[in-house]
């Protein structure tokens, strides 16, 4: 019943006076006295120390000593939380919230403390009651996952989801995510939904929703207005576009990276421009033609051929430690240095592997800029070992696009044409100097 | 509760520590500038029971947004709230469990830091980071204990730079620097006595030596009530010898009020109908400039009556001023007063108006009374909705508020008293457990306490108990210690911390413009005979006009003589009365110590002087 995290001591008393989290009591020791209701215990505390938060609102960790007297003053209060009826207005666009899970949608639960990583997605709707105003929202959690546990069935369940929520006449569908990996599943469904008609757009939070200063509600309004106004068809992330509450940018699905481990501007578009950018107030300029707004019917592609790794070079890389790894995969992306190179020991394997039919590509760990295998002799003897190398994809999309496009095309030669292949804005053969 | 006292009142302290900031290794200082102004909003959240609170909601909706300010050294990612805070700063938390340990308190077994929401934009992140450390102390204070209530650690906000429009501009210098938070019981029942716990809980937070110095270290928050009257909250209370009269006049006000209840109460007054009547027609032609002056901005002059106020809003000698409290909220509404009929005629408004509108509103009875705003039609009846409902408070007795000190030992209203705090684990930031070896060694090394370091003071540097007990009171005694190493120095240091400082302080002198450095500075310039001992006074009195030490030493003329030189003074004044001294002898040495000191004062040392008088009058004499 207690969390593991107590001593088994401690786990008995509480069990025996059926003390639960959210029961009140007063606990005696040494002269003092502590009343409070039971909190979580924390990962970091001790095992003899149970929480209680007081009436002034403090948590205390009491240490109980088999001389503690424990008393149990009332039981848990059973609080329950309002959900709204939403009204549905006529003529507005309709969205579809589809939660996964990630700090835009955890809370701390103001009762007993603790940290849930899901809101309901309807929560997090009421939390911003003015996304109302520009369009009926519907909600529906799909996972309640952190983002660094999403996988690749994840990607699937959530492509088929989108297909099937703007089949059955959603104007545009918002995924609250995690940020961790949000970069990965809108490279994802970039390919899964080829070229969805409608915009679909990730949204994600640096700081939890039940913080005052988080900036998941301004996020979440001005993936809203993109999706209401824009005219744009696609995969996107919208975030903060600086440290401000005034300023969001809409990244292209399969272009975008968290640069960041806690900044709330930590997605950028690696070697592209976001296509748009909104401030807080409604206002938005779309800086790219892209693709239009439809009616078509959007279909999901979502196979995905596992067998694939994504491999960071270093320095001595050693070819004995990855041979079993390049031999048995189908599918091997490396984020090599510079111009997308590795070291001279490391081509043998390569070799081997291409020659056992998997396709290699070599993407670079500068992440901006193409890369090119001309400039110098290790570049050629790699693509001469049969490496590919697929401009200035980032090596995070090249890795989901691999799996995807060997699990959609019959032939070796056929997968590596189409890695070269740009299929959803996720490389260009043209870089300005402003980006 | 016994109510055989007159008042009761309780001290909260918010003291800065002398460490890098709490969640974060930036340095705890203010910054004269400020670059940039990221523009944050702070929405309110929803509450345990998921809902959220309508009015910080409507503030939200209109738009009201913050900027920050950051500055070099004192402001990170952590104070932007862009990055999760760091560890809890190990030697801000030594000191406050030191300080707990100072006071007896029971330290928490395993300490939590709390989120306290605050959305006023001054803590970036929307709440205070704060920790229960320790309850249940006590400070002996004379021959009294002063119950502790609890000790807290605590991170300072933001300062406010400028409020404009829908923005208000802070800058992150200050948010982070770690505080402690002693909060005392009720206990005290004088004002004098307020304040010696004050002075004392000051003193021993400074025993630490790990609090910063100087103006707006240190903040004191007064919790006032009398029987039969409500709880006040003074707050930031800066100069602590201000104390007794803000108690007295606190203690007063609600005697006032309650006075003012039974008046009402036995007039049988009910509340008043909040019913604004628009009675800018009687005022047409009046030459008032506080009517005029709206009226010329389209305003119009608003009323409300106030049956049976008639003589609380100011009567009975001035004594009973129920006016200046409703003035006061409706302030808040952003007008610069109200008028109302116990102050008219006046304000250049003449009895025909105050006539005229007792006419316009049909007022009849014999205490029916009326307050009139003029402005802006709508801000002038939303400062008479809040005036009417401070009059009507006043049929219930003392209102709880919040109220701001003003310089001259009275209060003003600031805003109610604030609710319950919403608290929420700070889960970023992981527990501290207190483990019975380290309070072990806590109290193995307590500091000195203030008596230990009197009592040090008198052996070590020969000085008396009451300039021992005044340096230590001041926390001048690091100072005093510094200067007394040349053991010649510490009369003078002394001296000057008891009764030079004491006589600068009644005469209106602000010594926080004195740096440690100042006085080590001049204590240099002593040691080297730059002037006479005597002239410390007069040198200190010009130092604080802003003049530098060296500068003062010129503009004074205090520049010390030399021995030849003085001589020669000393010499002709003895010559030019020559007929005096052959006729007293020796005994004219006492008499002319006189012209001598006044034309040597400062520049010479007293037995010096006696010296060289004493050889000029043997030479005359011959």
């Amino acid at each position: 019943m207690n969390s593991m995290s107590y001593s088994d001591s401690l786990s008995k008393t509480l069990d025996s006076l059926g003390i639960t989290e959210g029961t009140r009591l007063t606990v005696e020791r040494d002269g003092r006295t502590y009343t409070g209701t039971l909190m979580p215990h924390h990962e970091f505390s001790a095992p003899d120390v149970l929480i209680l938060k007081m009436k002034s609102g403090y948590n205390v960790g009491v240490r109980i000593t088999p001389d503690t007297n424990i008393q149990v003053l009332d039981k848990p209060v059973e609080v329950s939380r309002k959900e709204e009826e939403v009204e549905f207005r006529k003529g507005l666009p309709k969205l579809v919230l589809i939660g996964t899970g990630g700090t835009i949608a955890s809370y701390v639960d103001y009762r007993t403390g603790a940290v849930h990583p899901a809101l309901s997605t309807s929560d997090m709707i009421n939390a911003v009651p003015e996304i109302r105003e520009i369009a009926n929202i519907d909600a529906t959690v799909l996972f309640s996952i952190f983002s660094e546990n999403m996988n690749v069935e994840n990607w699937q369940k959530l492509a088929q989801e989108v297909a099937d929520q703007l089949n059955n006449g959603a104007d545009g569908v918002i995924i609250p995510h995690g940020t961790d990996t949000m970069g990965y599943t809108a490279a994802a469904l970039s390919f899964m939904l080829g070229d969805v008609s409608k915009p679909v757009v990730l949204v994600g939070a640096q700081r939890s929703s039940d913080r005052p200063s988080s900036d998941a509600s301004s996020n979440l309004m001005a993936c809203a207005r993109f999706c209401t106004k824009a005219d744009r068809a696609g995969v996107y992330v919208v975030m903060h576009d600086t440290s401000g509450d005034d300023s969001f940018a809409v990244h292209v699905g399969s272009r975008v990276r968290k640069m960041h481990t806690s900044r709330r501007d930590a997605f950028h578009s690696i070697n592209a421009a976001p296509i748009a950018h909104l401030d807080d107030k409604g206002k938005m300029e779309v800086f790219s033609d892209g693709p239009r707004v439809t009616g078509d019917k959007v279909v999901a592609k979502v196979d995905m051929e596992r067998s694939c790794v994504l491999l960071q070079y270093y320095p001595g890389m050693d070819p004995q430690l990855f041979e079993d790894v390049f031999m048995r995969c189908k599918g091997i992306v490396i984020s090599g240095s510079g111009l997308g190179h590795v070291n001279e020991n490391m081509i043998p394997l390569i070799k081997r592997a291409c020659d056992n039919g998997t396709v290699v590509v070599m993407t670079s760990q500068c992440l901006n800029g193409r890369t090119n295998l001309n400039v110098y002799n290790t570049g050629r003897d790699i693509l001469s070992a049969g490496a590919i190398t697929v401009l200035d994809m980032l090596p995070e999309t090249a890795y989901v696009k691999l799996m995807w496009v060997l699990a959609n095309t019959s032939s070796v030669d056929e997968a590596k044409e189409m890695m070269k292949t740009p299929l959803a804005g996720e490389m260009s053969d043209r870089r300005t100097i402003d980006v | 509760m016994s109510e055989d006292y007159e008042m009761m009142c309780g001290i909260e302290i918010h003291q800065q520590l002398d460490t890098k900031k709490l969640f974060c290794s930036c340095d705890s200082r203010l910054c004269d500038d400020g670059q940039g102004a990221y523009y944050r909003r702070l929405r309110p959240t929803t509450s345990e029971t998921g809902e959220i609170d309508r009015a910080a909601l409507a503030q939200f909706q209109r738009h009201l947004g913050y900027r920050y300010q950051c500055c070099e050294g004192t402001s990170c990612l952590v104070e932007l709230d862009e990055e999760p805070p760091h560890d809890v700063n190990a030697e801000a938390m030594q000191t406050a469990l030191t300080f707990s340990e100072m006071l007896d308190a029971n330290i928490i077994d395993e300490i939590h830091f709390m989120r306290k929401i605050v959305v006023d934009g001054s803590n970036t992140s929307g709440f205070q980071r704060t920790a229960l450390i320790a309850t249940d102390g006590f400070v002996d204070v004379g021959d009294r204990k002063v119950s502790i209530l609890s000790v807290c650690l605590e991170e300072d906000a933001c300062r406010k730079v400028e409020s404009k429009g829908d923005e208000i501009l802070y800058r992150t210098d200050r948010l982070g620097i770690p505080l402690i938070e002693v909060a005392t019981g009720p206990d005290m029942r004088t004002p004098e006595e307020v304040m010696e716990v004050a002075f004392r809980l000051g003193t021993l937070l400074r025993a630490t030596k790990k609090v910063k110095r100087g103006i707006g270290t240190i903040r004191q928050d007064l919790n006032i009530s009398i029987p039969g009257g409500a709880r006040i909250e003074l707050k930031g209370v800066g100069d602590l010898k201000m104390i007794p009269d803000y108690v007295r006049n606190e203690v007063n006000r609600q005697k006032m009020l309650i006075r003012i209840k039974q008046i009402l109460n036995d007039r049988g007054v009910t509340p008043v109908e909040f019913e604004p009547v628009d009675v800018t027609e009687v005022f047409a032609t009046c030459e008032s400039k506080v009517i005029k002056g709206a009226l010329d901005e389209k305003g119009k002059v608003i009323a409300v009556r106030l049956p049976g106020f008639a003589g609380v809003m100011n009567g009975d000698n001035k004594t009973l001023r129920l006016g200046s409290e409703m003035a006061g909220r409706a302030r808040t509404r952003g007008v610069k007063g109200i008028f109302h009929s116990d102050e008219l005629p006046n304000y250049g408004i003449e009895q025909s108006y105050v006539d005229s509108l007792r006419e316009f509103l049909g007022m009849t009875g014999e205490n029916d009374a009326f307050a009139i705003c003029a402005a802006k039609e709508k801000k002038a009846k939303d400062a008479l909705e809040s005036a009417v409902i401070r009059a009507n408070e006043a049929l219930v007795g003392v209102p709880e508020e919040t109220r701001d000190p003003l310089p001259d030992g009275t209060t003003k209203y600031s805003r109610p008293l604030p609710g319950a705090a919403r608290m929420y684990p700070e889960t970023d930031v992981p527990p501290t457990t207190i483990t019975d070896e380290r309070l072990q060694q806590i109290r193995d090394n307590m500091p000195e306490f203030p008596e230990q370091i009197e009592k040090r003071l008198v052996e070590q540097y020969g000085i008396n108990a009451q300039q021992a007990r005044q340096i230590v009171r001041q926390s001048n005694d690091e100072l005093f210690e510094k200067i007394a190493q040349d053991k010649a120095m510490a009369p003078v240091a002394a001296t000057m911390f008891l009764n030079v400082f004491s006589e600068m302080e009644h005469d209106g002198i602000d010594l926080q413009v004195f740096t440690d450095a100042d006085i080590l500075g001049v204590f240099d310039l002593l040691r080297q005979s730059r002037f006479a001992k005597e002239a410390l006074p007069a040198l200190l009195r010009e130092m604080s006009t802003g003049t530098s030490a060296e500068d003062a030493i010129k503009k004074l003329g205090l520049e010390a003589v030399d021995a030849g030189e003085a001589a020669a003074i000393i010499e002709k004044i003895v010559n030019e009365r020559a007929d005096f001294v052959k006729s007293k002898g020796m005994a004219a040495i006492g008499p002319l110590m006189g012209p001598v000191m006044g034309a040597l004062r400062g520049k010479l040392d007293g037995k010096q002087a006696n010296d060289l008088l004493t050889e000029a009058i043997k030479k005359l004499l011959g």
